[in-house]
């Protein structure tokens, strides 16, 4: 699960980590209110989207004055931010950050995930703030920096101390960056996050180290145990079909192609996609049914799925194990009769009972084009689309 | 011979008195020789009990000392499923399948490192499990799909496993064992040992391995494969149309950073010698091809 920048700052504010004086706001009228509040002479203007990248796409902006706060304001609420992280379609922008402004010494980067080469959290920390670490990371490795910690013995201050001076803090403020790593380390190791970055993490002209932007994402199998974190979550921010798909206990992704595909199991969900890119077309989404497949879920794939506009033909792909084929073709036979199916539907039953489950399919007396194999199925499904032009 | 397990494994189910324990270990009592391996399970303040004619204990502890268990698999829900792998590691059990999917992370990291210096192996968590052929089925798979024979397969994923083995029993390529490793980003096995253990194994004369976008595992592993492996790997990765950034169902299924692509992984088991194919339906002829 993601959260917003205000909702990452204010969090991490509890384990006293630094950040700039901000106010999150829904209108102008509340921008210009906490400008006024926060006072000084320079504000910054930051629309709260998930994605980042905010800054190029045009959704940060520094003012010098209110009514310029105003006018940011009024440009940033309610405009379609397109980043390299949002795709093409954009996000709309429907909450911003008004902070403080910050007389920036150096600017740095710090981030933590859990490593899987050592298993471990790891810190990642680099002189080169303010770009994108996987940037970094392709042009100049040698600039990041890591320290991994043990979680038995836990952060290791003396370890993060050397990070520091390696990254290129002065003297005078290593005590505060270490401060400011072991708070964000404590935030990261009790919240349950799957990422904690800090981009650009800032030494001020007075030597103080703050937070000037933080980003926090969770492990979703840990939000059971976190009452606090589960209400921070923005649904505008998410996929309607996802959500919706996860509901229904589905694990649906939007994808840009035009066949839609139903599969159980997300590694053979994600090779069916490959397979109807290999005979020639483009996977609509990825949907994994999960060990159950009800009729109901059923229904509800096929729902989300004839919503998309791009949709020229369903493919489904079910390896039946402990549940059954017959099982499956009842379940389709009846999401089929109680949706209107205005596209091709190919299917593709394997293995426990697939002779009834076959059958069932055939005396139902619904147009479906069954296939034996995964490429008979990827064949026919992108012939089905083929043929209607 | 096989790798991991075999019809001299006795094994306890942890989580056995739940609706899903009690289930698989039904089924898989029922396969092969199943009956004379499945000896024991454990539900915390259920011991006493019998639940699919096997006894059930408190503890592993107490299921080892009364049956000498030495595998076990794990259906115990998410939020405790790590502590019963835990339980397992200090009792010095030799293998540990967790079949649980949904995990945290924290818990997982935890739980690896008080193995570190243990003998136990585990395999998962988020797996379908381990399976040698008409011996013993230890996990979610369905059974009666693979064939006793002499190809290894290693997996990150279920169905896709069921697929690979299906095609290959469909042409007479029966399987030595098949180790489902799980979708999680912190596990036990990975490939790399996985692949290690088949290429010991006398009885293994070539594996399959699929993978899938997320990590470098594969390519760890396809490095070694290229100086040590002595047997010819035909190797699968599902994901080629997954988009960056998107979590696609498994949790260590992501490309983050640009980094764990199935082009790049492919290209790193091509580099390496593993022959790679791009149609996930021809995996099984691929391997018949390779064999000749």
């Amino acid at each position: 699960m993601k959260i917003h920048e205000y909702q990452a700052k204010i969090l991490l504010n509890g384990y006293d980590v630094a950040t700039p004086k901000g106010v999150p706001c829904f209108s102008v009228d509340e921008a210009l209110a906490a400008a006024e509040e926060l006072g000084g002479d320079v504000w910054v203007v930051k629309a709260q989207i998930h994605a980042g990248g905010r800054g190029k796409g045009g959704g940060v902006k520094v003012a010098t004055s209110l009514d310029q706060v105003r006018q940011y304001a009024d440009e940033i609420l309610g405009m379609n931010l397109v980043t390299h992280q949002t795709g093409q379609e954009g996000q709309i922008v429907k909450r911003l950050l008004v902070e403080e402004g910050v007389a920036i010494g150096s600017e740095l980067y710090v981030g933590l995930v859990v490593d899987r080469a050592t298993q471990r959290v790891t810190l990642m920390a680099s002189s080169e703030g303010g770009m994108e670490i996987e940037v970094v990371a392709e042009e100049s490795p040698d600039k990041i920096h890591y320290l991994v910690v043990d979680p038995q013995s836990g952060f290791n201050r003396d370890g993060a101390r050397e990070l520091a001076t390696k990254i290129g803090i002065p003297e005078l403020s290593i005590e505060a960056a270490v401060d400011l790593l072991e708070g964000l380390y404590s935030c990261f190791w009790e919240k349950d996050c799957s990422l904690a970055e800090i981009n650009p993490l800032v030494v001020t002209e007075s030597g103080g180290v703050i937070a000037l932007d933080a980003k926090i994402n969770f492990d979703d199998n840990a939000l059971y145990r976190h009452d606090e974190i589960r209400t921070l979550r923005d649904l505008d921010e998410e996929d309607p079909a996802e959500i919706e798909a996860s509901e229904k206990g589905l694990s649906y992704i939007s994808l840009d192609g035009t066949i839609g595909c139903l599969v159980n199991g997300a590694g053979l969900a994600m090779a069916t996609m490959d397979i109807i890119k290999l005979y020639g077309a483009e996977p609509a989404n990825f949907l994994d049914v999960g060990g159950g497949a009800t009729a109901d879920q059923v229904t509800a794939a096929f729902s989300i799925m004839l919503r998309n506009p791009d949709l020229e033909a369903i493919l489904v792909n079910i390896f039946g194990g402990i549940m059954r084929c017959d099982v499956i073709a009842e379940g389709l036979v009846e999401a089929a009769r109680q949706i209107t199916l205005d596209v091709p539907l190919v299917v593709r039953l394997e293995g426990t009972n697939v002779e009834q489950g076959q059958k069932i399919l055939a005396d139902s007396g619904l147009p479906i084009i069954t296939a034996r194999t995964m490429a008979e199925a990827a064949e026919r499904v992108v012939a089905a689309t083929q043929g209607e032009h | 011979m096989s790798i991991l397990i075999n019809s001299e494994s006795r094994v306890v189910t942890q989580g056995i008195t739940g609706k899903t324990g009690q289930f698989h270990t039904h089924h898989s009592i029922a396969y092969a020789d199943g009956e004379s391996c499945y000896v024991a399970g454990v539900t915390p303040g259920k011991g006493g009990q019998t639940t699919e004619g096997v006894p059930v204990f408190d503890s592993v502890a107490e299921a080892r000392e009364q049956t000498g268990v030495n595998v076990s698999v794990i259906y115990v829900p998410p939020p405790f499923a790590a502590a019963a792998i835990d339980e397992a590691v200090e009792t010095e059990l030799d293998l540990v399948i967790c079949i649980t999917e949904g995990i945290p992370v924290k818990d997982m990291v935890q739980t690896r490192k008080k193995m570190e210096g243990r003998k136990t192996l585990l395999v998962g968590p988020n797996c379908p499990g381990v399976i040698t052929p008409e011996e013993l089925k230890i996990g979610i798979m369905p059974g009666y799909i693979h064939k006793k024979g002499r190809i290894g397969v290693v997996s990150r994923s279920g169905t896709l496993t069921y697929e690979v083995v299906h095609q290959l029993s469909e042409l007479g390529l029966g399987q030595s064992t098949c180790v489902g490793i799980g979708g999680d980003p912190v596990n036990g096995l990975k490939h790399l040992e996985v692949l290690k253990l088949f290429n010991d194994d006398p009885d293994t004369d070539a594996v399959v391995m699929c993978g899938e976008i997320g990590g470098t595992d594969e390519e760890s592993c396809a490095l070694w494969v290229k100086e040590n492996m002595q047997k010819p790997v035909v190797g699968f990765i599902a994901g080629v149309t997954a988009p960056p950034g998107k979590r696609m169902g498994h949790a260590g299924a992501i490309i983050s950073g640009g980094k764990g692509t199935a082009a790049e992984k492919i290209s790193v088991l091509e580099e390496c010698g593993i022959a790679v194919t791009r149609n996930p339906a021809e995996i099984g002829s691929l391997m018949k091809k390779k064999l000749g």
